[in-house]
């Protein structure tokens, strides 16, 4: 009736889907209330900081439209809070207190499926609501354009690598109040040094350095180019994202292995 | 990775340890499961049970030891083995705002179930669930929901099914409800390792009990059998203060007969070999359980 275990091998496709289902069906349960925040969000970030700081203190920034410049830069910030977090919080609630994780894997289904399953679906739901700034933004007057069919890829692979970012805190953290020290930390100053409301040339020397090896920064930079046209740097951003998300996920497998696996 | 014919013994246990830091759980464990068989693997909390079902799910590696389910060499094969084993866990993990019927495809899915609609339909008539079908899981009782976790462990129609405490914390009847469909998968001739620590659970169910504690496996027999060599033909139970209580086990470690303490009482087993009649001709006599030989060689209260 179900397939030959004797064929069972590294990373099928078949647990992978099979996680991903799970997720699926879970996310059908309350879909609603995170698409309508996905959307408000920007909304309410581009009305304060593009309409409000926009018309009274900086019209344009680097020769675009602020409200463009802050709405195409918002991207970033909705792949990395659909995924960071949903990623952090999700896996922690999901090993300690629903015990979803020993059901799982009383299947056959090994921990770096499990790990990749949680990645590749997170980062498949940041992708999406990582469009929405975007598309709020042309209420406000940006311009669509052909390499915008980009972004979700951009918005996709940066978010594997902050999905499993968050997956190998929660497989590292010995208690969900020390997620308080990530976002301190770690995901605040990604946030607010990306480049989203302000350019990073503005920035000190180190500052500017720093945000280099920001992924948030080298996808705002990437829909930017989406936006206003790319530059040949652009594909060494998208393998830098690449590595990135390689790197994460390897270390989340890693980490939740330590601790799903006594 | 080879897949073996059908095995006299789908579990082999042999002289398995796994410590965590200073504390051994599993002991050098010895355990064979015979195909077709039931076996009740009893012990007080912390008797290392429920290490010994992680080891077999892969989910605990053991530091030494040798582990073949189905055939499979754990943990290098694990992955192989759960295809074909179904685990019905302790505490309930079900997805609470997903239905039934969603619940039971997901994990038609993890199991790679060809076929998932038929599985979900068989599942569900198993967990007399099919009315409730389209029903979220926090919308029903205690009891449907471990029946469904019994349901969706057997989504894939496995050959070895692990049940960790099937009937932890439930009231007696859904408890009994929970033994019918036990007993059915014994009928149907699955290989069944149960944990549990309630007695009569492994009485009514099992053929062969495994008694553990300290991670290790201290009795083995069907349950008769290890009523007869461990606690003789017949209980005799003293009521009494407890100075007279205190008297009456002296005088039957004098006598060389094993006691217990037994709630407000003193219970003598192997009492029919009560050579100088101390025992009092108040004392209730009652045939030798499985709980005295529970509790003397646990040394723990039975459940």
């Amino acid at each position: 009736m179900s397939k030959d275990p004797a064929a069972m091998r590294r990373l099928e496709p078949a647990a992978i889907m099979g996680v991903m289902s799970r997720e699926v069906a879970n996310f059908r349960t309350f879909w609603k209330a995170t698409a309508f925040s996905s959307l408000l969000e920007p909304t309410i970030y581009l009305l304060a900081f593009g309409l409000g700081l926009g018309t009274t203190i900086v019209t344009n920034v680097e020769g675009v439209d602020y409200v463009e410049f802050v709405g195409t830069g918002m991207v970033a910030t909705a792949v990395i809070f659909a995924s960071a977090l949903p990623a952090m919080f999700g896996t922690f609630v999901k090993h300690r207190f629903q015990r979803t994780y020993d059901a799982i894997l009383a299947a056959p289904v090994d921990v770096e499926e499990l790990v990749t399953a949680e990645m590749l679906w997170l980062a498949l739901r940041a992708a999406i609501f990582g469009c929405f700034p975007l598309l709020v933004t042309f209420a406000f007057g940006l311009d669509p354009t052909w390499g915008m069919l980009l972004v979700p890829l951009f918005g996709f692979v940066t978010a594997c690598g902050f999905a499993a970012f968050g997956i190998a805190v929660a497989g590292t953290v010995a208690k969900i109040d020390q997620f308080n020290y990530v976002t301190t930390v770690v995901i605040t100053p990604l946030f607010l040094v990306a480049g989203t409301f302000f350019p990073i040339n503005q920035l000190p020397e180190g500052f500017q350095v720093a945000a280099q090896l920001n992924p948030l920064y080298q996808l705002v930079e990437l829909v930017r180019g989406a936006a206003f046209g790319f530059e040949t740097v652009d594909v060494l951003r998208l393998l830098g994202l690449i590595v990135f998300a390689l790197v994460m996920w390897r270390i989340a497998v890693r980490q939740l292995s330590k601790r799903l696996i006594d | 990775m080879t897949q073996n014919p059908p095995l006299d013994c789908p579990i082999r246990l042999s002289n398995v340890v796994k410590t965590f830091g200073s504390i051994k759980a599993v002991d050098g464990l010895d355990l064979d499961v015979p195909a077709g068989t039931c076996l009740g693997l009893l012990g007080p909390n912390g008797a290392g049970k429920s290490t010994t079902m992680r080891l077999l799910t892969g989910q605990a590696i053991a530091d030494s030891g040798e582990l073949k389910v189905l055939g499979f060499d754990l943990p290098r094969q694990s992955k192989s083995a759960r295809a074909r084993m179904g685990v019905v866990p302790q505490l309930d993990n079900l997805d609470v705002d997903v239905t039934v019927e969603d619940n039971l495809k997901v994990s038609a899915r993890l199991y790679r179930v060809k076929d998932v609609p038929t599985a979900v339909d068989r599942a569900l008539a198993l967990a007399r669930l099919t009315d409730r079908r389209k029903d979220a899981v926090d919308e029903l009782s205690g009891g449907m929901r471990r029946r469904m976790l019994l349901a969706r462990g057997l989504i894939h129609d496995p050959d070895l099914i692990l049940l960790d405490e099937p009937t932890v914390g439930l009231d007696p009847q859904i408890r009994t409800q929970m033994w019918t469909l036990i007993d059915d998968l014994r009928s149907r001739g699955k290989t069944v390792l149960m944990s549990t620590h309630y007695i009569e659970e492994a009485e009514r169910l099992a053929d062969d009990i495994a008694v553990m504690a300290h991670g290790k496996i201290i009795a083995r027999g069907k349950p008769r059998d290890l009523v007869t060599k461990h606690a003789g033909v017949l209980t005799a139970e003293v009521y009494g203060p407890p100075d007279h209580l205190t008297e009456v086990r002296s005088q039957a470690d004098a006598e060389g007969l094993r006691s217990r303490p037994a709630g407000p009482a003193v219970a003598i087993v192997g009492a029919d070999r009560d050579r100088h009649s101390f025992i009092p001709d108040e004392a209730i006599w009652r045939a030798a359980t499985l709980e005295d030989v529970f509790v003397l060689l646990t040394g723990e209260e039975a459940e």
